[in-house]
C-alpha cells in the first residue's frame, strides 16, 4: 500500500470530521444554499483539470481534461453566484424594506 | 524571491485554499455571516486556479482559457435561473461534478496504461463507476424535476434484481481490470455499465422522494472528488471530496429521518406504486369546504396562525401572493408564522428559499419542532399545497405506508385550511384523514389564485 494513500486517508478522514461537525451546525433554513456552496466547493476539481489538459501529453487526455476544466468550472461560478444570490435574501424582519 | 520551488508555492496556496473552504463553510452556519462565507469560498477557489494556471506543468493555454470561458458562459445563465428551478439547477451541478471527475479519472487511465500498478487501478476503478453514475443519475433526476421526464416512479417486475446485477457487472469489470489494469478494452465497458446503472438508479424514484436522492448524489458527487484526489495524490481534492461528501450524507441522513425511513428503502422502494390500491377502497365521506372569503373572515378574525406550504406552492409559484397574505394579516395584527417540514418540496431546504425570495423575513420560518410546540395554540393552520408531512395517520394509522413519519402537527390547530385543487389524492395516493376532520375546511383551487382570492377579501373585507 503506497505511502501516499496513508497521508490522504488521514486527510480525507480528518476532513470528514470536520465537514460533519461543520455541517451539523448549518440551520436547516440554509440547506438549500449549503448544497450549492459545498457543490461550488467541489467544483475545485477544476485544478486537476486544468493540469491534466495543460501537460498535453494525448489529445484524448487534452480532450477529456478541456470537458473537464469547462463542467467544473460552470459549476464553480453557477453555484458561488447562486449561492450568493440566495443568501441575499434572507432577511430579518427589521432590515426588510418596501 | 526563490525561497519557495514552483511546487511548494503551489502545495501552500492549495493548503490556504482548503483553510477558506473550512471557513465557508463554518460561517454559513447563520445567515448573518453565510455571505463572508461564500467571498471566503470564492477567494480560496480564486487562489487555487489562479496557482494552478500558473504551475509549470502547465504549457498549453489557449484551449484552457476557451473552455474556462465555456464554463462560465454555462455556469454564470445556470446561476441565474428563477428559484423555483433551483433544485433541478442543483441537480445538473451535480452531474457537472460528477462528469469532471470522471472525465480526469478516465484521462488519467490513459496517460498512466501501460504503467498503472494494480492499487492505483482499484482506484480509478471506483472514481470512474461512482462519477458515471452520479453523472448519469444526476442527469435523470434534474429531467424529473424540469418534468422531462414523468416524475411518477417507473417500475417494473424484476427491477432490483437488474439494477443490482447491472452494478455487480461494473465492480466485476473493475476486478477484473485490477487484476490485469492492461487490459484497456475493459475500461470502456466498465464506464458504459456504470452510466447504465445511474439511470437505473434513479428512474424508478419518484417526485416526493427528491430530497433524499438530491442529497445522496451530492455525497456520491463530493465521494468521486476525494477519490480522484487520491488517485492524483492531491490533498486538497480530498478535503473538498470529503466536505462536499459529507454534507451530502448528513442532508441524506437528514431526509430520511424525515420521512421515517432508510436509506435502502428510498433507492429500491418504489414508495408511490405500493399504496395506490390502498387508497382506491376509501369510502365516500363528507368534507366541509369555504369561499375565499369565509376564509378570509377567519383568518383576520385570528389571533395565531401557521402556514405551511409545499411542493404545491413551489409549483404554482404562489410564494408572492403568499407574502401578500402574510402582510395583509401581520397588519391586521396577526401573528404569522410558517412551519417547514424538512422534506417539503424537492429539495432540502427548498421551502425556505423560495419563501426567503418573496421577502419574508427568516425568523418567522420555523422547523418542525419549533412548530409543533406553537400549533396547540395556534388559531389557524393553513395549509398550501402540502399533504404527506400533514398526514395525522402518520401518528394514527399503523397500517398507513407513512405510519412512523415525523409530521407537522397541524390538526392540533382550532382550524385547519387546506388549499388544494381537488380531492384527489395525488400520485403518492395516500389518502389524508386530516381533510374529514370537522375543523377541517377545504379551500379549492389553485394555490395561487386562492391565495390572491384571499387577500383582495382581506384587502376589502371591512369595507362591507
Amino acid at each position: 500500500m503506497p505511502a501516499d494513500f496513508i497521508s490522504n486517508l488521514y486527510v480525507f478522514i480528518l476532513a470528514g470530521f470536520v465537514g460533519f461537525e461543520l455541517i451539523k451546525r448549518v440551520s436547516p433554513l440554509l440547506h438549500t444554499p449549503l448544497m450549492s456552496l459545498t457543490n461550488a466547493l467541489d467544483a475545485i476539481v477544476v485544478v486537476a483539470a486544468i493540469i491534466i489538459a495543460g501537460r498535453h501529453e494525448t489529445h484524448l487526455s487534452v480532450v477529456l481534461g478541456l470537458i473537464a476544466v469547462a463542467a467544473s468550472f460552470s459549476n464553480m461560478v453557477g453555484g458561488f453566484f447562486i449561492t450568493d444570490r440566495m443568501l441575499r435574501m434572507f432577511k430579518t424582519g427589521k432590515s426588510k424594506k418596501s | 524571491m526563490n525561497v519557495f520551488t514552483g511546487d511548494q508555492l503551489l502545495s501552500f496556496t492549495y493548503i490556504i485554499a482548503v483553510v477558506l473552504f473550512i471557513l465557508a463553510i463554518k460561517w454559513l452556519s447563520s445567515p448573518t455571516t453565510a455571505r463572508r462565507g461564500v467571498l471566503a469560498g470564492e477567494i480560496g477557489a480564486a487562489l487555487a486556479v489562479g496557482a494552478t494556471l500558473y504551475n509549470p506543468d502547465v504549457t498549453q493555454y489557449k484551449w484552457i482559457i476557451i473552455a474556462l470561458i465555456v464554463g462560465a458562459g454555462v455556469g454564470i445563465p445556470l446561476g441565474m435561473v428563477h428559484m423555483t428551478a433551483v433544485p433541478q439547477r442543483t441537480a445538473l451541478s451535480h452531474a457537472f461534478g460528477a462528469l469532471s471527475a470522471a472525465m480526469v479519472g478516465i484521462a488519467e487511465y490513459y496517460v498512466g496504461i501501460p504503467r498503472v500498478t494494480r492499487f492505483e487501478m482499484g482506484e480509478i476503478g471506483l472514481e470512474v463507476i461512482i462519477g458515471s453514475l452520479t453523472f448519469t443519475g444526476s442527469l435523470i433526476a434534474a429531467g424529473k424535476l424540469q418534468e422531462i421526464l414523468p416524475q411518477r416512479p417507473i417500475v417494473y417486475r424484476g427491477q432490483n434484481f437488474v439494477s443490482l446485477s447491472v452494478l455487480g457487472a461494473a465492480l466485476v469489470l473493475a476486478i477484473l481490470l485490477v487484476i490485469n489494469p492492461n487490459n484497456t478494452h475493459l475500461f470502456p465497458a466498465m464506464i458504459i455499465v456504470a452510466l447504465a446503472f445511474g439511470v437505473l438508479l434513479v428512474t424508478p424514484i419518484g417526485g416526493a422522494d427528491m430530497p433524499t436522492v438530491i442529497s445522496l448524489l451530492n455525497s456520491y458527487a463530493g465521494f468521486s472528488a476525494a477519490l480522484l484526489g487520491f488517485v492524483l495524490n492531491s490533498k486538497v481534492l480530498v478535503v473538498a471530496g470529503a466536505l462536499d461528501g459529507s454534507s451530502g450524507f448528513i442532508l441524506s441522513v437528514i431526509m430520511c429521518k424525515a420521512m421515517n425511513r432508510s436509506f435502502t428503502n428510498v433507492m429500491f422502494g418504489a414508495f408511490g406504486q405500493v399504496q395506490a390500491g390502498a387508497a382506491a377502497q376509501t369510502e365516500q365521506r363528507t368534507v366541509r369546504s369555504a369561499s375565499p372569503e369565509e376564509a378570509a373572515g377567519i383568518l383576520a378574525a385570528a389571533d395565531k396562525v401557521v402556514i405551511v406550504p409545499g411542493y404545491g406552492m413551489a409549483v404554482a409559484q404562489a410564494q408572492h401572493k403568499v407574502r401578500e397574505l402574510y402582510d395583509s394579516l401581520t397588519k391586521k395584527g396577526v401573528d404569522v408564522k410558517f412551519g417547514i417540514h424538512p422534506v417539503a418540496g424537492r429539495m432540502p431546504g427548498h421551502m425556505n428559499v423560495l419563501l426567503a425570495e418573496a421577502d419574508i423575513p427568516y425568523e418567522r420560518l420555523l422547523e418542525m419542532d419549533a412548530i409543533n410546540s406553537d400549533l396547540p395554540q395556534t388559531d389557524v393552520a393553513l395549509i398550501i399545497g402540502a399533504n404527506d408531512v400533514t398526514n395525522p395517520a402518520a401518528r394514527t394509522d399503523a397500517s398507513s405506508p407513512i405510519y412512523g413519519m415525523p409530521i407537522l402537527d397541524v390538526d392540533k390547530a382550532r382550524t385547519v385550511m387546506v388549499i388544494k385543487r381537488s380531492m384527489n389524492p395525488g400520485f403518492a395516493g395516500i389518502d389524508n384523514p386530516l381533510y374529514y376532520f370537522d375543523k377541517t375546511l377545504m379551500l379549492f383551487g389553485d394555490a395561487k389564485g386562492f391565495v390572491s382570492d384571499i387577500v383582495r377579501e382581506l384587502g376589502g373585507g371591512s369595507g362591507h
